[in-house]
């Protein structure tokens, strides 16, 4: 019990941990962005030219673009030519190994409680970290390479197997899929590569550490993973950011491939900075996420924790084009102060039996507000397809909101949809419960809210999941009573 | 691109022909309406409340921009229709959008005032000012249409503490024989604090030609009242029809809310429920049979504006052929209307492959102390219970019919009117057994 309350104690007093800057010596382009700015991310990375022309393309799709306003979320409008659109931790010469890395860099990520020292094996997670808009370390490489495993930075991926690059890059999200995709695809730094080869489970978690430091920079990456036949992959997302007073802008695209029989896991635990009390400033997270289930039976999983972020924006979807495929995505969003989330999943049924299940647990606290946003679409041919959505909302305080908007458009009659929403707020019975038996009021909300997303919590893996759950009871904090 | 200029040259020229009418001169309302129309226009493509219902498009194929807001020609065909025996006491028949003296039938009740909206805007005044005035107007762009260029209308007014027994019957007849008919019908509908009242309200299309109706229902329930209301929409062949009803309702007031829609070529239904009192209570259903190319689109609103009150909402839909079914059921919670109960239900059946359904139940919550859900399914029927019936010697089309009315029964059941449960349950299993 005294441990227990040393935890809580402990996540209980802190607010945003993650919340300082170091200073690194960085390398960045002038603010603003034009077609010289494209060139010069390119040039800085000594990208083929088909990448600079798909940039450009992107680029100039994206000058025909406007903003969407759809969502259920409201912000000044960003000025696009206030942004630094490439920063990178000055390096003297290309890292050979860890030895190499800058140490400030290193004590950075082992503030973050991340090792990049690959004695450190306990952990078992191999990690790419993403410093502001560059990959700068990436741990148990030659181990997983025995395996045929790739897994590597974005921009050596488009140097070792440009072939691969080429092949799949924009095949889940086309570059000019919507507004903020184009924008990546334009001026995306760095990011991570994953190739799994036919057959191949993954031993370990692959982990992706990204971490906004310099001011004014918006943060643009890009994810790749292609699980080739029979293969597995479970894939973990973090993110940090330092406590700043403006807004920082960070437009990720995510691109999942399964093929036949292949299972793609991936784990979300969003932490950005997001604000202060008063809602001032905070990341503005604008990301596309989606998985393509290309083969029959092939899988792919989403498990999302959205704690930070002043305004988080995105919609992990899969693609179900395999016969018997299956999508899953299982959120919980908690959202304080003035934070804005507008999330939620698009399954698109394509192959016959395919199936999903969408469990999404919001949470409003103080004056924020919390949006599910889903789609579930079955179309003409996809036979016998399957779908269960479960989204629930929970309100602490008068002051926030809950909203749900599911779209379901079926046009199969042989399809089974159900979708189930409620809202409602913390039973003043169940508290008064755990008040009886001596637990307070604070700490009887965080064990109340963690029953109310153990649902989800219990996909993640092992050190997410205790992560996580710290995370829901520090982001609550101060929200009752 | 060239659909897009043709599309919004008809919004634009229903605009300018609405303008030439002259309607908007006539009163300081319809100018407010036509103003706010000729800002909005007609829903277009991607307009995300007529996202899955193309009326413009269908619109603009059956008429020219300047029949729609013309006055159709006179009609003097007969309703035929069994609800009128049943219900002769009350009886109001608007033929092609004008008020047919002849046809109605209207027993004098105490405190029941019931008159064209025309004369009752001249003999009224004061009442209509008071309560309609400020009545919360639709934002929908054929509502302002209708606002702007209402054609002919009904006011109803029960006084304080009269409960009337027998149902106003409101049939609205489209005869097509002649010619296209496009009409713009409004009613006003005053219950006072305690009364009881309620409404029938069925078109009737005859005839093979396009007709276009648009129906603005303002409804106010006041304190302790109760309204039931039906809406009963059968109309095979080429109607197409956008209704806005908003309730009002003030405290402890109850309303029960019914929309059958068996047949029609584009159906919208936009039925707003404001709940600004107390203690209300309001109880929705609906049911949507749909087979040929038919489009039947349901939007409500259930905005709870106050505390402790509940509402409970349930729609259900068969879709077979080529039909299409659009629903949306919006649930608001404002800020400070604690202690509120909202529940949602939507359920479909697909019959064939060809037929689709566009759901959105959709929940927006500003307040924490409350109890909502909604849930929403879409399936075929069960083949295990099919099979069970056939396995008893029960032909397969007669045990889906029995299925499927067993599907519709929770909706009918609703009814607590005997009558008229009968009479539509007739129209539903008739329906049933002959086309599915």
């Amino acid at each position: 019990m005294s441990k227990d309350n040393q935890v809580l104690e402990e996540f209980t007093s802190k607010e945003y941990e993650h919340g300082w800057t170091v200073n690194l010596e960085a390398d960045s382009a002038p603010k603003g962005l034009n077609e010289d700015i494209v060139r010069f991310i390119s040039a800085k990375k000594n990208e083929p030219e088909w990448l600079l022309e798909w940039r450009l393309k992107a680029y100039r799709h994206w000058t025909t673009m406007k903003e969407p306003r759809w969502p259920n979320v409201t912000y000044p409008a960003i000025n696009y030519q206030d942004i630094i659109y490439y920063s990178a931790p000055k390096q003297k010469v290309q890292p050979k190994s860890l030895e190499d890395v800058d140490p400030e860099l290193i004590k950075t990520f082992e503030k973050l409680g991340i090792s990049l020292t690959e004695q450190k094996r306990l952990t078992g997670v191999a990690v790419d970290a993403v410093i502001d808009s560059v990959s700068v370390a990436t741990t148990f490489k030659e181990k997983l390479g025995e395996l045929g495993i790739i897994f590597c930075s974005f921009s050596e991926a488009v140097r070792e197997h440009p072939e691969l690059v080429k092949k799949y890059l924009g095949s889940v999200v086309p570059p000019n899929d919507n507004y903020f995709a184009a924008l990546n695809s334009a001026v995306f730094s760095d990011g991570s590569f994953c190739y799994i080869p036919k057959g191949v489970k993954c031993p370990m978690e692959l982990s992706t550490y990204f971490r906004i430091n310099a001011a004014n920079t918006g943060q643009f990456e890009r994810t790749l993973i292609v699980a080739e036949e029979a293969s597995y992959v479970s894939y973990l997302e973090g993110c940090t950011a330092p406590m700043r007073d403006e807004n920082q802008l960070h437009a990720a695209v995510v691109e999942l491939y399964a093929m036949k029989d292949a299972e793609i896991k991936y784990s979300t635990v969003q932490n950005w900075y997001p604000g202060d009390k008063n809602g001032k400033g905070g990341i503005y997270n604008f990301v596309t996420k989606r998985g393509l289930c290309a083969g029959d039976h092939s899988k792919i999983s989403w498990t999302q924790v959205e704690t930070g972020s002043a305004i988080t924006w995105k919609y992990p979807s899969c693609i179900l084009k395999g016969d018997y495929s299956s999508g899953e995505f299982y959120s919980v969003a908690v959202t304080n102060n003035f934070q804005q989330a507008d999330t939620g999943t698009k399954m698109i049924h394509i192959g016959k039996n395919s199936k999903s299940r969408v469990v999404s647990k919001g949470i409003s606290a103080g004056k924020s507000q919390n949006s599910y946003r889903g789609q579930v679409h079955i179309l003409k041919r996809a036979e016998n397809a399957r779908n269960f959505s479960q989204c629930d909302s929970l309100l602490m305080g008068d002051q926030c909101g809950a909203h749900t908007f599911p779209y379901i458009d079926v046009e199969n009659k042989s399809a089974h949809v159900e979708h189930e929403a409620t809202t409602s707020k913390i039973g003043e019975d169940q508290i008064f419960y755990c008040l009886q038996r001596g637990i307070d009021e604070e700490a009887a909300v965080a064990l109340i809210v963690n029953g109310y997303a153990k649902e989800v919590l219990k996909q993640l893996p092992m050190e997410f999941a205790v992560e996580a759950q710290k995370l829901l009871a520090l982001t609550l904090e101060g929200s009752v009573g | 691109m060239s659909t897009i200029t043709e599309k919004e040259s008809f919004s634009q020229s229903l605009i300018n022909s609405l303008q030439a009418q002259g309607y908007s001169n006539d009163s300081q309302a319809r100018k407010v309406a036509f103003e706010e129309l000729k800002k909005l226009g007609l829903p277009e493509a991607k307009s995300e409340e007529y996202k899955f219902t193309p009326i413009t498009r269908i619109l603009s194929k059956s008429f020219d921009a300047k029949e729609l807001v013309t006055e159709s020609i006179a009609s003097e065909a007969k309703v035929e229709d069994r609800l009128l025996s049943e219900f002769p006491e009350n009886v109001v028949v608007f033929s092609n959008g004008r008020y047919d003296e002849s046809q109605s039938s209207l027993k004098a009740v105490k405190g029941l005032t019931i008159l064209p909206l025309k004369q009752a805007i001249n003999e009224k005044s004061e009442i209509i000012e008071t309560h309609f005035k400020n009545f919360p107007r639709s934002k929908d762009p054929f509502g302002l249409l209708n606002a702007a260029g209402w054609q002919d209308g009904l006011f109803v007014h029960v006084e304080k503490n009269i409960a009337v027994s027998s149902p106003l019957v409101v049939i609205n007849q489209h005869d097509t024989n002649e010619g296209k008919v496009s009409s713009h019908s409004r009613l006003l509908v005053l219950i006072e604090q305690s009364a009881e009242f309620s409404i029938i309200e069925k078109t009737n299309t005859n005839g093979t030609l396009p007709a276009f109706h648009s129906l603005n229902e303002e409804i106010k329930v006041q304190a302790n009242a109760s309204f039931k209301y039906y809406k009963i929409q059968n109309d095979p062949g080429e109607l197409v029809q956008v209704s806005n009803t908003t309730i009002y309702q003030e405290n402890s007031s109850r309303t029960d809310t019914y929309t059958f829609t068996l047949d029609g070529k584009l159906i919208r239904n936009n039925l707003s429920i404001l709940i600004d009192g107390e203690g209300c209570e309001s109880h929705f259903f609906g049911l949507y049979l749909t087979k040929g190319e038919a489009l039947v689109d349901n939007h409500t609103v259930v905005d709870h504006m106050k505390p402790n009150s509940f509402s409970n909402e349930l729609y259900k839909g068969l879709m077979d052929e080529k039909s299409k079914g659009v629903f949306n059921g919006k649930i608001y919670v404002r800020p400070h209307a604690q202690k509120t109960n909202a529940f949602q239900s939507n359920r479909n059946i697909l019959l064939s492959d060809t037929a689709t359904i566009n759901t959105k139940p959709q929940l927006e919550i500003w307040a924490d102390d409350v109890k909502c859900s909604h849930g929403c399914t879409t399936g075929q029927l069960d083949e295990e219970a099919l099979f069970y019936l056939q396995s008893r010697g029960i032909p397969k089309s007669t045990a889906k019919a029995m299925l499927l009315y067993a599907f519709a029964g929770e909706v009918l059941e609703a009814i607590t009117d005997e009558k008229l449960r009968d009479y539509i349950d007739g129209v539903v299993s008739e329906r049933l057994h002959k086309n599915f």
